[in-house]
């Protein structure tokens, strides 16, 4: 076949949506390479979910377009939904079914064959570790085995693409895990996976790109390590005092690392190698000191909300 | 897609249907005893003990008179019901409407669905309703084919009205006002239980706006062996509720689930 893949599974240009007169998105746009796990991540209110409402077509945009596989998706067949599967932020899964009974239903909104929803049903019951709860009703499950029902039910139509908005919230971490597990080989399956999260961690391991939102539009986006690398030193050393008085009185630090930070009771300093500065610290004694690798949760914080003092370079 | 499909229903909304039904299934042997029972009493208590004072009205046996008004306010109120407590259950508590518009329905094919299955389940009551009269000897069978497509309708009708209600509500508690302010005095003022020309002039004229009233006018006559008069203009007044509910309910829904 000549069917030429663009390379774009999905797009999105120029979105706005204000929700009596405060904007949510502004110019919005977004780019998913096929095959790719983007994650999206932000502070609460920051526009994530309004964005994955609106490539659903459920939140009417105030302008914008999106473009599934390159076609706009209002010259889609309903929208593109059959090509889109979704796993809401809130729980809604059926309570009036069982588990297999929730993927039957579901799969006759989409109008499925009954044989293939019966094979669907079986095959992603296994995938995601529910064969045994198939008869069980919604309630028997737990927050861990309701996600992956719900994850199993956005998969009964086999979607290219899956919206997951903050898949993990309110889990425990071996739910997570097994979460995160499953994302992966979906993505080995070749799906493409847009992804929503305040979770940093999730988005370190998760993500082939990810996109820090706030205010309704993408600061900067770029796999982990290099938008780690983009914006902060390699080495964090964070000091703190258990009185909760000030780590570092004198301001022994400046000029000896690349950047510092106060946050409250704490004291964040960055730079490439901070072995000299940590030993100092530690001899100096009375301090909690944690040395570290730089991670997401920095460069989120940074480009969201505290702002990273700049004068102290050498 | 073309914009017209968000407010005219498709096939699509048989799947609602299917849905709702494949609930009741595993419900339906107390369901359906609801809908024997309640009527029986209702027979048993007015047909026969009020009906001892209460002799023969409009040529027929009270019995007879009341079973086809009960017909119609049973189709009402299952309708109705069906409509408000278990709509609103689905789309605010369960939140089952926000995860079938991830899928091809569209809320045209969410309000079809849930108006058509509130009919269906109405006429579910009324034909148990028509089976119990029988036994008392209060129906007449060649009339009823006339009437069941009177009775799906009317459950059209009511459970448009409701489902609008539906619609602008924030909680149960809000039904409250609807089932005293208007399903209460149309059970009560729309000829269920004694002919409408008792009611003083302006009563009747009021009761003519009522949908139950219509219900009414055309299923007693169907029921008892007698053919309706004005029939075009109570099913067009029956129409016109389903119509008018359906264009309210749609543009009320699109607003508070599109968000």
């Amino acid at each position: 076949m000549d069917v030429t893949v663009p390379s774009n599974f999905l797009e999105a240009e120029g979105l706005y949506k204000a929700y009596s007169g405060r904007p949510v998105l502004q110019n919005f746009g977004l780019r998913i390479r096929t095959g790719e796990c983007y994650v999206l991540v932000g502070p609460n209110g920051a526009g994530k979910s309004t964005c994955i409402r609106g490539i659903q077509g459920i939140t009417p945009l105030d302008a914008g377009e999106i473009r599934i596989a390159g076609q706009p998706v209002q010259s889609l067949p309903h929208g593109g939904r059959y090509t889109l599967g979704v796993v809401p932020q809130e729980d809604n899964l059926d309570p009036d079914f069982t588990v297999a009974e929730n993927l039957w239903v579901y799969g006759r909104y989409f109008a499925l064959p009954r044989a293939s929803i019966r094979r669907r049903t079986s095959e992603l019951l296994e995938f995601m570790l529910l064969a045994d709860y198939a008869h069980k009703p919604i309630a028997a499950l737990s927050g861990g085995m309701k996600r992956r029902l719900t994850i199993a039910r956005a998969l009964i139509h086999e979607p290219r693409l899956i919206l997951l908005d903050e898949p993990s919230t309110g889990l425990d971490p071996q739910a997570r895990h097994l979460i995160w597990q499953k994302l992966r080989e979906l993505k080995r399956q070749g799906v493409t996976l847009l992804l929503t999260t305040h979770y940093m961690d999730e988005a370190e391991r998760l993500a082939d790109r990810v996109g820090i939102i706030d205010h309704g539009r993408i600061l900067d986006e770029a796999p982990p390590a290099e938008l780690i690398a983009r914006h902060i030193p390699p080495m964090v050393l964070e000091l703190r005092r258990l009185d909760g008085s000030r780590p570092d009185p004198e301001d022994w630090h400046v000029g000896r690392v690349a950047a510092a930070e106060r946050v409250g009771d704490t004291l964040l300093l960055y730079g490439a190698d901070l072995a000299g500065v940590h030993r100092h610290f530690a001899e100096l004694g009375g301090l909690q000191l944690l040395l570290r690798n730089a991670n997401l949760e920095d460069v989120f914080l940074r480009l969201t909300g505290r702002d990273l003092r700049e004068g102290d370079r050498e | 897609m073309s914009t017209w499909r968000h407010y005219l229903p498709g096939w699509a909304c048989w799947a609602l249907v299917a849905r709702n039904f494949r609930v009741w299934r595993k419900l339906w042997l107390p369901s359906l005893l609801g809908n024997f029972g309640d009527p029986l009493l209702y027979l048993l208590a007015l047909g026969y003990g009020l009906g001892h004072f209460v002799g023969r009205i409009e040529g027929m046996s009270y019995i007879t008179f009341i079973a086809s008004g009960i017909v119609a306010s049973s189709v009402m109120n299952t309708a109705t019901f069906e409509g408000l407590y278990s709509a609103f259950t689905r789309m605010s508590v369960q939140k089952t409407y926000a995860a079938i518009l991830a899928t091809p329905l569209e809320v045209s094919d969410v309000l079809a669905g849930e108006m058509l299955w509130s009919a269906l389940k109405g006429t579910i009551s009324a034909v148990a309703i028509i089976v119990v009269a029988s036994f008392f000897g209060a129906i007449h069978w060649a009339g009823v084919p006339w009437a069941l497509p009177v009775i799906l309708l009317s459950g059209m009708a009511f459970a448009a009205i409701a489902l609008t209600v539906t619609a602008i509500s924030r909680s149960y508690d809000f039904f409250m006002y609807y089932f005293t302010l208007v399903v209460t005095p149309m059970f009560l003022f729309c000829g269920v239980f004694y002919p409408l020309k008792t009611l003083p002039t302006l009563g009747q004229t009021i009761a003519q706006f009522l949908p139950l009233t219509h219900a009414v006018a055309l299923l007693r006559p169907w029921l008892t062996g007698h053919w309706p008069t004005d029939i075009a203009l109570h099913l067009a007044v029956l129409a016109g509720y389903t119509v008018v509910g359906y264009t309210l309910a749609i543009l009320l829904l699109r607003r508070r689930l599109l968000v």
